[in-house]
């Protein structure tokens, strides 16, 4: 999953996988895989859809699915969280169990990943006990060949009893052996007799003694002799499960409950308990897949990921490792500064140009002065103002950090990062959340998944919003640009705005970190739990493909954003400056209600007005702020952003009113989508109110102090 | 020479082969599932840049884990 408009926003709610059977005739095709194997560019290449893809595990927290239609059949897909193990562990790995079990997919893709065949195949053999039809496709097979890693797919196929077939996902073409095997299978050409997991001849004697009790019993698709084993082992949430699936209570059923009393003893009397045949199941699937690899698979080159390391030994260096995440960080928002300031001029002057046309034509059928007011003044010149400020910025951070994904950079950020959340008695992983964050907040929530401890995932979600998104940067760009660097362009004040905007996103940071320890000692009180991060092999961008992509899904996302919340906010704005209470309009009683609590925060009713209205999308905070001072004051219109200073500065602001509005921005309660991803996420009111109130206090607070301190000096 | 006994203790470039895993509960299982079970060779890569966790390479994946979690990861040889 990532961040495109079927992944954030309310769409980021709609996260578990369910079969969804559009016809009776629908076949439905589980999508499986570890984590970070090409899965999503597979799912995206059958259906044509644009999940968004990147190089760091973890990245499909929740599924979707999608249509694939072939010559001969119309295919329901269903993208799975990818997961290295089926045991469960933590919530991505337990949505993805349960959907292989449950689910009831007619086939089930094992997506792995060609440079790493060994390890893949755990998850393979664990998907192979659950379902019959299991296609394994090896994927990126460029990456193995760069490497010269050769793999014998017919040997592989032929030790593991079910179908092998190699791609190369982001070609297109290269997936149509996928989809002709996938017919055949489904179609019974090809029979399916995978391979069966030998356990030692005790193990294999309990389990014959619950299956053949099992027999008596109408299990729908569930294997028996997984189920057996699954008895053994004595997974409660799993029975529980189970039970629910079946309708029945197994352990209820007298003859059930004695047939798995009896192996357990048996296994006692053998040694064996039931932590020790946890141990020995996963034990025997990792030599199964390290028997099978072998002969399977050949390293031509010994080193083959000696790049790879070297890439490593300076990302994650003692000494420069963490000047370049800082660098790269600056690098990232120079680009997005300086590439966005010529889109930002020639918008707004191409958008007030139809404003003017629109004019034109109300005059022209002389329509009355208040319809021309809502709709022109109001309704079109928010949008206006959210389309030429706001989008240019996200349209080049977006593909930026895209990028900066897809090259598998960020898991190196959650390893140099990791001792510091350490301290905070957190996970490491929680910069990989952090950075989901910038591009949208919910969706930084929803990636809280793929932390496995419920205290520390707390942790990440209730902080998340300390890093600015996608919607809320600009606004500091914006204000950062206009009153700290001045309105000159050229390489030196935009070098000097991204310094400042990494520094206000290293404040956010210290923040992060400052409320994360405070919590872990207070309120969420715990150690750090164990951890484990798998970092990927560095793959080459699909430079053209992420650039046309993420342009295009963020784009449309925007603005369908920008029209759905920032129109009503035009129409209430102009509203509120036209209907006159008492001696002055509704804009100014709001405003001058809020003002002198503002004034304590160093900003004006206006701001705090703005950031309320803002409530649904942070987008439009500055666009309502630049409206609302044009309905106040007698200025007509303002014709580019250089004037748009001008305004501010004649409404009072200073240097210190732009600090408060930039801090306040950073920190204040998150958007309305992201309240209800976290109520959703924790499913709980009291979370949810929490990771409002924090971010709002600590907002007010430092507005507060950073006023009372100027007051003094100046 | 001072004996290395736990997966923590050997250096960037060295080796060793896992003898048994001192550990419980849902940490031993995460460790059996990404390959760690008795007799696995495991190279240690790097360290991250204040020095913990580190990098291991594991049956062919890189693998990053903290000092803490290896003291329970115990090995026999290493070289």
């Amino acid at each position: 999953m990532g961040l495109t408009n079927s992944s954030t926003g309310l769409k980021a709610l709609d996260s578990n996988p369910q079969t969804k059977r559009k016809k009776s005739d629908d076949i439905v095709i589980a999508l499986a895989g570890n984590p970070n194997v090409g899965k999503s560019t597979v799912f995206n290449g059958l259906t044509g859809m644009n999940q968004h893809t990147g190089n760091w595990p973890g990245k499909t927290v929740a599924s979707a699915d999608g249509i694939c239609v072939t010559e001969n059949n119309r295919y329901v897909l269903v993208d799975i969280p990818g997961t290295y193990s089926l045991m469960a562990h933590s919530v991505e790995e337990e949505v993805a169990r349960n959907y292989l079990c449950f689910g009831e997919p007619d086939a089930v893709i094992v997506v792995c990943d060609a440079t790493c065949l060994e390890r893949n195949l755990n998850l393979v053999l664990q998907t192979i006990e659950i379902s019959k039809n299991v296609i394994v496709c090896v994927n990126l097979m460029d990456e193995a060949k760069r490497k010269k890693i050769k793999i014998n797919l017919n040997l592989l196929s032929k030790k593991l009893g079910v179908p092998v077939i190699s791609t190369v996902a982001h070609k297109k073409s290269s997936l149509k052996t996928l989809t002709d095997t996938l017919d055949k299978v489904i179609s019974k050409e090809i029979v399916v007799s995978p391979l069966k997991i030998e356990y030692p001849e005790i193990i294999e004697s309990a389990i014959k003694n619950i299956q053949q009790c099992l027999m008596g019993y109408n299990l729908k698709n569930l294997d028996s002799r997984w189920l057996s084993l699954k008895l053994l082992d004595d997974d409660q949430s799993l029975i529980k499960e189970v039970n629910n699936y079946l309708g029945f209570d197994l352990l209820k059923e007298k003859d059930i409950k004695k047939a798995v009393n009896e192996s357990k003893e048996y296994l006692n009397k053998n040694n064996i308990n039931a932590d020790k045949l946890k141990d020995m199941v996963v034990s025997i699937i990792v030599k199964t897949s390290e028997d099978i690899c072998n002969g399977v698979i050949t390293y031509e080159k010994k080193n083959y990921s000696s790049v790879d390391r070297n890439f490593d030994k300076i990302l994650t260096s003692k000494y420069i490792g963490y000047p370049i995440m800082l660098l790269m960080l600056m690098v990232i928002f120079w680009l997005t500064i300086t590439g966005a300031n010529y889109p930002s001029a020639i918008l707004s002057d191409f958008l007030f140009w139809i404003q003017d046309r629109l004019t034109d034509i109300f005059m022209y059928f002389n329509a009355p002065d208040w319809l021309h007011g809502a709709l022109v003044l109001g309704v079109y010149r928010v949008l206006t103002w959210v389309v030429s400020v706001m989008l240019p910025p996200m349209a080049i951070f977006f593909p930026l950090f895209t990028l900066l994904e897809d090259s598998g950079y960020l898991p190196r950020v959650a390893y140099n990062l990791d001792k510091p959340f350490k301290c905070c008695s957190a996970c490491g992983k929680q910069s990989l959340t952090m950075c989901m964050g910038f591009g949208c907040n919910a969706a930084g929530v929803v990636g809280c998944r793929i932390i496995d401890s419920p205290r520390e995932r707390l942790l990440a979600i209730l902080t998340n919003n300390f890093v600015p998104c996608n919607g809320r940067f600009p606004t500091i760009i914006t204000i950062l640009t206009m009153f700290f660097v001045g309105s000159s362009v050229g390489i030196k004040s935009s070098l000097l705005s991204s310094i400042l905007l990494t520094l206000v996103i290293l404040l956010g940071i210290l923040t992060t970190f400052a409320v994360t320890k405070i919590l872990s000692r207070t309120i969420l009180k715990g150690v750090p739990s164990s951890y484990t991060l798998e970092l990927p092999p560095y793959r080459k961008p699909q430079v053209g493909k992420v650039i046309i992509r993420s342009i295009f899904d963020r784009t449309l996302f925007v603005l369908g954003r920008a029209a759905a919340v920032a129109a009503p906010a035009g129409l209430v704005i102009w509203l509120m400056a036209n209907i006159t209470v008492g001696e002055a309009n509704l804009l100014t009683h709001v405003s001058e209600f809020l003002d002198p609590f503002a004034k304590i925060m160093g900003l004006d009713g206006v701001i705090l007005m703005a950031f309320i209205l803002g409530f649904p999308a942070n987008e439009i905070v500055i666009p309502i702020i630049i409206m609302t001072y044009l309905a106040k004051g007698t200025i007509v219109g303002i014709e580019s952003v250089s004037e748009m200073k001008e305004i501010f500065l004649q409404n009072g602001w200073t240097w210190l009113t732009a600090v408060n509005t930039i801090i306040f921005s950073l920190m204040h309660w998150p958007c309305s989508t992201t309240l209800i991803t976290i109520k959703k996420e924790t499913g709980s009111f009291k979370w949810a109110a929490l990771s409002a109130v924090i971010p709002t206090v600590l907002g007010i607070t430092f507005c507060i102090i950073i006023t009372a301190i100027a007051k003094i000096f100046i | 020479m001072s004996e290395k006994t736990c997966l923590g203790d050997i250096m960037p470039g060295q080796t060793a082969v896992i003898s048994a895993l001192n550990t419980t509960g849902s940490m031993r299982r995460r460790l059996l599932d990404i390959g760690l079970i008795e007799g696995t060779r495991v190279e240690c890569l790097g360290k991250s840049p204040l020095g913990d966790p580190s990098a291991y390479l594991i049956r062919g994946a890189v693998i990053a884990l903290r000092k803490d979690d290896c003291k329970n990861i115990l090995i026999s040889k290493f070289n």
